[in-house]
């Protein structure tokens, strides 16, 4: 195996982009993550993205993506109709054929171009779930009720969950939702959406992109003094039909954990792709962490969350931690479709 | 900086998805049909309801059988549930506050999707016994179950109402599906300047500090480079076909004009990418390679395509193929 690093992290976001399209949000975000990774465009092997076209409100939204890059010589592209935490994990493995050295990993999306709640619901079961168009928020709160009643979490519980990201995100610059006074009584006061999910439980509309350079060895080592090593990756999925598995727990979650590594060591931080409250706590759970392990120190995805490139951004938020010496290891996770249905987890190191 | 362009944007198909279900799901819709809940037994004893053409687990075929399909309910048990405060109307079972539950009918190991009414949040319960609530007119959809009710203890499990006979009725192979999506759409900075002077009757386009190669109505940036194109450059309204289609297929959308006629990209004087019109004044066979054409404004300028109506021949002699060549 060869050793490969996050050497750049980039994103930006707001509650809802009135001025510019996909393609202008994309380039500032993309060439801030170049710049700063310190290796020259030209040099880098492979670029991946993320996107999801129902999110673009028609075909190709990747395509909107290679404008923002330049492909002209044409350039090593592909790209996933997933969060970009998975383009990532495409772009490691095509490192680890030796045939790159680095790559360049992006997601984006405007959430606000409609009801994201609403649109990804395209992303259930055509034939049985679809015809009901239960919302995203809907089918998280049937999972939210489920974990809550085996194992006696309350509403206060996520209320907890939800005010401290408030406030662990005044200090993040890309942050849509911030309040460092967030008490869970004012959360417990905010408008109940999908019962027991409130409005504070449930991602803010997110717009924007993220961006993240990843490196080979020695390669890494030439551009940062404190390259983020990935250390463990591996993603699972489980059943799409939401009766037919557990979703009181998320034994995907568990399952990459074990593959990724991620009791080998003391974790110090964790960024969760947790889009509503409960599934912090399902996730933390999940991936065995305990009260020792600092979760979500940028806010999450409850401060920020841009479809398509917040689980990538779970990996940025911890490699620019330990790049910073912050912390020496900790754990990226990121999901996607219903109710946490395929999850990833990344275990990074500083040495 | 002007405030951008946006508009309003619907993602529908006229008439919905047409889904062939295949015979499983088939089996499930013909048995909603009749009012009854159909579930298949995989080969490990589980009964699995909605019916899958798999088994969940190890991915084995199944349902292959008559005998692998069971009827179960339809009385069932509420296994988790959540209360619907935002409903959506035309697109959800209910046109007001319900709730949507997993539910486990009686008889499966599995439990399926439904909408519950019932009276408040207060009223629902991990646990409860519901059954479903059927249409009198059934058609073999999802919605046949209008919703699931409340079962009080004791209450005797209601029947189905009977349809009307339908003589020689074939079971369902197919369902039609509405989709609709909508979408409020930003045309972003430079789209918005090249839409206003469209509304001048202007080509606008751009380049980027760090070339000379300027790009009419591009999203912002250098497709060569992926640099912004931040500076603002006017291109001619004239230029030369550089490659061109004759459509002779009527009605690929409503804006097109009878056939045959000639859609072209053409190599606007001052611009290094193509632009995609609509070439008329002329015969069709007339049409060719290093024609020089020129817009055929419209009386009343729009900030949208509409200002353009077409391109027509300027008369002058065809740009040399070297001139337009690296543009095919």
């Amino acid at each position: 195996m060869r050793d490969v690093a996050v050497v750049s992290y980039a994103a930006s976001s707001v509650a809802k982009e009135t001025e510019f399209n996909e393609v202008e949000i994309i380039v500032p975000v993309i060439h801030n993550a170049i710049a700063e990774s310190g290796i020259p465009k030209a040099d880098i092997g492979f670029v991946c993205s993320g996107s999801i076209d129902y999110l673009f409100g028609g075909p190709f939204a990747f395509v909107a993506g290679v404008d923002a890059v330049g492909a002209v010589p044409p350039i090593r592209e592909s790209h996933v109709e997933m969060d970009a935490a998975w383009a990532l994990y495409e772009a490691w493995c095509y490192i680890q054929t030796g045939e790159i050295d680095s790559a360049l990993i992006y997601g984006f999306s405007k959430g606000s171009i409609g009801d994201p709640f609403d649109l990804l619901t395209m992303q259930a079961d055509p034939y049985y779930t679809i015809p009901l168009w239960p919302s995203t928020s809907d089918m998280a709160a049937l999972q939210a009720r489920a974990f809550m009643e085996r194992t006696g979490r309350t509403e206060r519980d996520l209320a907890e969950v939800a005010a401290r990201a408030q406030r662990n995100a005044v200090t993040n610059p890309y942050a849509v939702r911030a309040d460092a006074n967030a008490t869970a009584d004012a959360m417990l006061a905010t408008a109940m959406v999908s019962d027991p999910l409130r409005e504070s439980d449930l991602y803010p509309v997110s717009d924007g992109a993220v961006a993240v350079v990843i490196a080979a060895d020695d390669v890494a080592r030439s551009v940062s003094k404190r390259p983020a090593w990935i250390r463990g990756l591996d993603h699972r999925i489980e059943a799409h039909s939401l009766g037919v598995r557990d979703i009181s727990t998320s034994v995907s979650t568990s399952l990459a954990a074990r593959h990724a590594g991620v009791s080998g060591a003391p974790v110090d931080i964790a960024e969760l792709h947790a889009q509503f409250s409960h599934e912090e706590l399902l996730l933390a759970e999940a991936l065995g962490l305990d009260s020792s392990t600092t979760i979500n120190p940028s806010g999450g995805p409850l401060a920020s969350n841009v479809i398509m490139a917040a689980g990538l951004a779970r990996i940025g938020e911890i490699a620019t931690r330990i790049t910073a010496g912050a912390a020496n290891r900790g754990v990226a996770h990121a999901t996607s479709g219903p109710c946490l249905q395929q999850n990833l987890v990344c275990v990074l190191e500083g040495v | 900086m002007s405030e951008a362009f946006q508009s309003k944007h619907v993602l529908e198909y006229p008439g919905g998805y047409t889904r062939s279900v295949g015979p499983v799901i088939g089996r499930f819709l013909t048995g909603l049909r009749d009012g009854r809940l159909v579930a298949v037994r995989t080969p490990t004893g589980k009964v699995v309801v909605p019916p899958t053409e798999y088994d969940p687990v190890t991915s084995e075929s199944v349902g292959g059988a008559d005998a692998d399909f069971v009827e179960v309910g339809p009385a069932g048990t509420v296994t988790t549930w959540t209360w619907v405060h935002k409903v959506r109307p035309g697109k959800q079972p209910l046109d007001h506050p319900f709730a949507f539950a997993l539910i486990r009918p009686d008889g499966a190991d599995t439990a399926m999707l439904g909408a519950v009414a019932a009276s408040g949040p207060e009223a629902m319960q991990t646990g409860m016994r519901v059954v479903p609530h059927w249409n009198v007119n059934r058609n073999g959809t999802l919605r046949d179950i209008a919703a699931w009710v409340p079962l009080p203890e004791g209450a005797a499990i209601p029947e189905a109402p009977a349809r009307p006979l339908v003589e020689g009725e074939a079971p369902v192979t197919g369902v039609v599906q509405p989709i609709r999506l909508d979408y409020t759409v930003t045309a972003g900075a430079a789209l918005t300047r090249y839409l206003e002077g469209l509304a001048q009757g202007k080509i606008l386009g751009g380049r980027s500090p760090n070339s000379d190669e300027v790009y009419a109505a591009s999203r912002g940036t250098d497709p060569k480079t992926g640099d912004p194109t931040s500076i603002e450059v006017e291109v001619a309204d004239r230029g030369a076909i550089t490659t061109f289609c004759i459509v002779n297929i009527p009605g690929l959308s409503a804006l097109a004009p009878p056939v045959p006629f000639v859609s072209a990209h053409i190599l606007l004087d001052g611009a290094n990418n193509t632009f995609f019109g609509l070439i008329r004044g002329c015969e069709v066979d007339e049409v060719r390679m290093g024609m020089r054409v020129k817009a055929k404004w419209a009386d009343v300028l729009k900030p949208d395509h509409t200002s353009i109506l077409h391109w027509e021949p300027t008369g002058e002699p065809d740009a040399p193929y070297e001139s337009y060549k690296d543009y095919i």
